[in-house]
């Protein structure tokens, strides 16, 4: 049905209404909570500061990324 | 409109926006790290690492200097590096703005789906850059003390966590005011409840100033090439997701008329 897109017929005011369109919160949650923890974990790499909480021993990632730290607003130096 | 659909275009907005705040913070804010560095190896505290990272105690945290080994040399930081950092971030902040105008889709008052994407992002930005950045600006390196550097990170992410919690909160508030009084004072009862938080978390947390005498046009300068890295970011987030979704959603509409007609008929 998808594929059938190819009518050049223009899209009226007569489409869903925008609340229609809304996902479930059941259906929403799991992702939040997964795309959170992603994105958190993130932020730790990138700020892990002084090792403390470093999870792969050493100052590779730290030193690595030290710039874009910098640069993107979080605390280094 | 699905989750995925929400979650691919939402990753692919954000590589795009990694790569502009890299090219942003490359042209812009490399010039005054450099400028940084080089002040903080003439003041010559400890500074023999030759990577510019030199903090003025290496004892803050057991095990862990950065006085003795040169991992990563200052191209690589200043390349490769930190686009490491924009891209991690841009993709990360990405995907969850896009999870985040999935959650949003047909739940901002009459928005259309391009309307709630773009107002998502622009919450987005707001909250996790703009205002953390005016409490707790970005600093170049050498300025900061590296005893105070823990106290200093859970400040700024406290903060930060407050903005985003805040404004999801008058996001909610926002709509039940909303369907109470109306669009209007739904808006209004939002910007407030949001202006009038982030105020006082604001006020309530403590001020950092480790400056010292750290030459201030420099200062601005990185300061600005910063905040100017930040809104690159979440531009092409904000417009290429909404670009996305409204394409997405025009598409969705033309599927849905053609079954109505087909049902009609
Ligand atoms: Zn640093």
């Amino acid at each position: 049905m998808a594929h059938a897109i190819s009518s050049p017929t223009p899209i009226s005011g007569t489409g869903p209404a925008p609340s229609d369109l809304a996902i479930p919160i059941r259906e929403l949650t799991p992702w939040l909570v997964l795309g959170a923890l992603l994105a958190m974990s993130v932020l730790v790499l990138i700020s892990s500061v002084q090792g403390a909480i470093t999870i792969p021993e050493g100052t590779a990632i730290h030193e690595w990324v030290h710039d874009g730290r910098h640069l993107l607003g979080f605390p280094c130096h | 409109m699905s989750t995925r659909t929400f979650l691919v275009h939402g990753l692919v907005a954000g590589l795009l926006a990694g790569l502009a705040a890299f090219v942003v913070a490359y042209t812009v804010g490399e010039p005054q790290v450099d400028r940084a560095i080089a002040l903080e190896e003439a003041a010559g505290a400890t500074a023999t690492d030759g990577h510019g990272h030199a903090h003025d105690h290496d004892d803050a945290s057991a095990g862990h200097s950065h006085g003795e080994d040169a991992a990563v040399s200052r191209t690589t930081q200043s390349t490769l590096g930190l686009a490491t950092g924009t891209l991690a971030i841009g993709v990360v902040l990405g995907g969850l703005t896009g999870l985040l105008a999935a959650l949003g889709l047909g739940r901002l008052g009459g928005l259309r789906p391009a309307g709630s994407t773009a107002l998502v992002a622009l919450l987005g930005a707001v909250s996790f850059s703009v205002v953390p950045f005016l409490k707790y600006p970005a600093t170049p390196p050498a300025v900061g003390s590296g005893e105070t550097i823990d106290s200093r990170t859970a400040v700024y992410f406290g903060f930060l966590a407050v903005s985003v919690a805040a404004v999801v909160l008058a996001v909610a508030l926002a709509r039940r005011v909303a369907r109470q009084w109306g669009g209007v004072p739904g808006v209004l009862a939002g910007v407030a409840a949001y202006v009038v938080a982030v105020a006082v978390a604001a006020v309530a947390f403590p001020k950092v100033d480790e400056l010292g005498d750290f030459p201030a046009g420099i200062l601005w300068d990185f300061r600005v090439a910063s905040l100017l890295t930040l809104l690159a970011m979440w531009a092409v987030i904000g417009a290429v997701l909404t670009l996305l979704v409204d394409r997405a959603w025009q598409r969705h509409s033309a599927v849905q008329a053609r079954r109505e007609l087909a049902a009609s008929l």
